[in-house]
């Protein structure tokens, strides 16, 4: 069974369709990167999974089970969301304890206290930093708080949107080592949409190149050490990133 | 060598928090000559807010205060608020982050270049519109008569930070000032917009100073590097010389960035207790 | 006490959900008590609530006894704002008629103000077809001037205290909709909301729990700020005679009375129609503080 599998996508905003025929599967405990440029479809794709992008055509299931064309109870137990800005993805009134706790809440889920002071443990944050105020926390322990929410439903399959593009370098090093951590020790299924090909090469096994909407290319990680890219628009990206990343 | 270009002295930057005054740049001293500088550092370690200050961009209740801060042998701190817009744009210019935000909407393209060049030039209107085309050509946009007549909204964000650039080199400055000019770019777009940075910056005898984050960038397009921490220089080397780094926090930061060949199971984390940063 | 030093409200890591919401009130309070004018404003409606309260006490007379002897007497010692055309005293008729200002303004506020917000926020949330029916509705109260609505709905109705207080709430929500669908746009594409969707929340909740909360003090500002007008409008339908009817010491109606005698006995309409500008005042300068400390976006223009 694979974790998450699109068979011919398209999703359009409006009149305009911005992804078109994009299939592939996502083996459970794969680390998946969806790499391409800005106006590639990306993230439109992994909006379309959480259901935040509703007009959609085509096959979707996670985890064996159809996906719905909104957010259901049932699919915020099995796949969880990052989002890209941690400055926007915190409700700007609530503490770090009411948004941990808000998942809980709403699936009834007992013992919430507990689970809350487990999970900051979890993502190396301090129990002080339990009743802070968003404000009051800096760009990095933001995204550490969002990852903890993604958590606490315990799903196994994750969507990554950018989670450290908005950080610097030293913060991301941290947070990509945390989620690689998290991974290991929870058996997670990642699908990590990026720009940035050294940090596919971190984090991920395998990685779908898009440009214009479509998947031009599936291709292993290693073929960022060599590489061996097929198609042409792959090898100009690896290009230009390769001079971003010495080795 | 010469008398530089730019010359600043013990630079320092506060604003009035509740609890006091709080200094971002904390003295800061470099000598500037016709050469390409990068200012390197993570976001709060003062580096952009040394870029404003030269221009005196910082505004109140922002201080800035400098026992020397000389362009082109002139104290910039004396200068008239009249006398010091004539310097900016004319003498000194400033590429900001994003050209969404710095390009006026409701212009069109050449206007707007041709209006920063009528602001420091008397010129009619065929030689600007001359200027304005060569210009457009210069930062390398195929159809500058089409172009020119576009809005901003229009055009894609690297074609518009090439209108940026456009603008701001169009009076002919001698120092530029680049404040993370790419980083709202795409990675294919990027590498050109530099380069043409580069190349003009070169061609002109310009000087440039780089702002950015990104350590590898800084060192592939400038002479000279400055590593920013907490408003303080932590490490001032030769671009060339930036792999042999001494202070703890280049060495981290180098260390920290994922490479294209990684093979490393987990990133080195900067241990911030190593040295006076916060 | 360790619990009330200012340490224990401005610490960076509270240890509990009470010293964290202490601390947010606390900071507030501290830049509201900066704004001298805000602190004046405050001082006025603590004024006027104290007032209302303890009217009784206060009143040197009662506010409806007749004494045809002294009919019309100036300002004095006695009666330090005069007296009305039945010989009442006027300093206790305005005491007592800060509880029906009072009143007023506060069903106002609360019938209108969560009706306002609800209606914008769903319109905002939801958009589409939704958004237009509500809006539209929204639009065609907004077409109309306040005042008139208000004297339709009143004639309608039938002239009374109560019934002026159910027109004039049905004329204040439309704009509150208005503003809190305008708020409720700017944030419902961010991703906390989309973060929360995703963790199964019901849209009922996600409306009440967090697009509510980031529309309420922009809702707390504009109604302070609205509360003049409220007062303005009550009065003047009391002016008008379809608002608090005789004996009772609404300020609008008082005035009206005294209109008559304003010539000679320029005290009978003042003295209402001063504690009418004070109050009003009184809220306009707290919603202005207010403003600057709830809605940050806002201040700092004027």
């Amino acid at each position: 069974m694979s974790a998450i599998s699109l068979s011919d996508l398209d999703i359009s905003y409006g009149s305009a369709k911005v992804v078109e025929g994009v299939s592939f599967d996502v083996a459970e405990g794969e680390s998946f990167a969806l790499v391409g440029e800005s106006g590639s479809g990306k993230s439109t794709v992994l909006k379309a999974i959480a259901g935040l992008a509703p007009d959609w055509t085509g096959g979707m299931s996670v985890l064996g089970q159809p996906r719905g064309h909104r957010p259901d109870r049932g699919f915020a137990r099995r796949c969880q969301m990052v989002f890209q800005d941690p400055y926007g993805s915190l409700h700007p009134r609530k503490t770090v304890d009411t948004v941990l706790s808000e998942p809980l809440q709403v699936h009834g889920l007992g013992n919430r206290d507990a689970r809350v002071e487990e999970m900051l443990r979890a993502v190396g944050l301090d129990r002080r930093f339990r009743f802070r105020y968003p404000h009051q926390l800096s760009g990095g322990q933001r995204q550490r708080v969002a990852i903890a929410r993604a958590l606490m439903l315990e799903p196994k399959v994750m969507l990554l949107d950018e989670p450290t593009s908005a950080l610097d370098v030293s913060v991301q090093a941290e947070i990509l080592n945390l989620l690689k951590r998290l991974r290991a020790e929870q058996g997670l299924t990642y699908l990590m949409v990026t720009h940035n090909l050294p940090v596919v090469g971190f984090m991920c096994d395998r990685m779908a190149v898009m440009n214009r909407g479509r998947v031009v290319e599936i291709a292993p990680a290693t073929a960022l050490h060599d590489g061996s890219f097929a198609d042409p628009y792959s090898r100009a990206l690896y290009a230009a990133s390769g001079g971003t990343a010495h080795d | 060598m010469s008398a530089p270009l730019l010359s600043v002295e013990d630079l320092r930057v506060s604003f009035p928090t509740p609890t006091g005054r709080v200094e971002v740049v904390k003295g800061l001293s470099f000598d500037l000559g016709r050469e390409r500088l990068g200012i390197v550092g993570e976001s709060g370690s003062g580096k952009s807010m040394t870029g404003r200050a030269i221009l005196r961009l910082v505004r109140a209740p922002g201080r800035v205060e400098a026992r020397r801060l000389e362009f082109e042998g002139t104290e910039i701190q004396s200068l008239s608020e009249r006398k010091m817009r004539d310097l900016r744009g004319a003498r000194i210019s400033m590429i900001m982050q994003d050209p969404k935000f710095s390009l006026n909407p409701v212009m069109t393209v050449g206007r707007q270049i041709a209006e920063a060049l009528q602001a420091h030039e008397r010129l009619d209107r065929r030689a600007t519109r001359a200027r304005v085309l060569e210009m457009l050509e210069a930062v390398r946009i195929n159809e500058p008569e089409r172009v020119a007549k576009m809005y901003p909204h229009e055009i894609s964000g690297g074609m518009g930070q090439r209108v940026m650039i456009a603008m701001m080199l169009i009076p002919r400055p001698s120092l530029l000032i680049a404040d993370e000019p790419t980083s709202a770019l795409d990675v294919s777009v990027q590498a050109q917009v530099l380069d043409l940075i580069d190349e003009l910056v070169r061609d002109h005898g310009m000087g440039l100073i780089l702002i950015s984050h990104d350590l590898n960038l800084v060192s592939r397009y400038c002479d000279r590097i400055m590593v920013m921490n907490a408003g303080r220089v932590v490490e001032s080397c030769a671009a060339a010389d930036l792999r042999h780094a001494e202070h703890p926090y280049t060495r981290g930061l180098l260390a920290a960035v994922p490479r294209m060949h990684e093979t490393r199971d987990s990133l080195p984390v900067l241990d911030r207790s190593d040295w006076s940063g916060t | 006490m360790q619990m009330l030093r200012r340490d224990w409200y401005h610490d960076d890591a509270p240890a509990s959900r009470f010293q964290a919401n202490a601390g947010r009130f606390y900071r507030a309070g501290g830049l509201l008590m900066r704004n001298p004018l805000a602190v004046l404003g405050g001082a006025i409606i603590l004024l006027l609530v104290l007032t209302a309260a303890f009217a009784p006490w206060i009143a040197p007379y009662s506010a409806v006894g007749q004494d045809l002897s002294a009919r019309l007497l100036p300002p004095s010692a006695q009666h330090w704002m005069g007296t009305d055309e039945l010989g009442r005293d006027i300093l206790s008729r305005v005491i007592y008629g800060a509880r029906i200002t009072l009143m007023i303004v506060a069903l106002v506020a609360v019938i209108s103000a969560p009706l306002g917000l609800i209606i914008g926020a769903v319109s905002g949330y939801f958009g589409g077809l939704v958004d237009k029916v509500l809006m539209g509705i929204t639009d065609v109260f907004l077409s109309m001037p306040k005042l008139i609505l208000a004297l339709a709905f009143v004639a309608a109705l039938g002239p009374g205290i109560e019934n002026a207080i159910i027109a004039i709430a049905i004329t204040a929500w439309p704009a509150y909709a208005r503003i809190a669908r305008a708020e409720t746009l700017t944030f419902c594409q961010a991703d906390f909301i989309g973060a929360t969707r995703l963790l199964g929340a019901s849209h009922g909740r996600i409306i009440l729990r967090h697009v509510l909360p980031l529309c309420t003090s922009s809702m707390i500002v504009r109604v302070t700020l609205d509360m003049a007008g409220i007062i303005l409008t009550a009065a003047g339908l009391g002016f008008l005679g379809l608002g608090a009817q005789p004996p009772l010491p609404e300020w609008g109606a008082m005035i009206s009375r005294g209109r008559v005698f304003i010539l000679d006995q320029w005290w009978v309409a003042t003295m209402p129609g001063f504690a009418i500008i004070l109050v009003s005042l009184g809220f306009c300068f707290l919603g202005d503080g207010l403003r600057d400390v709830l809605d940050p976006k806002q201040g700092g223009k004027s």
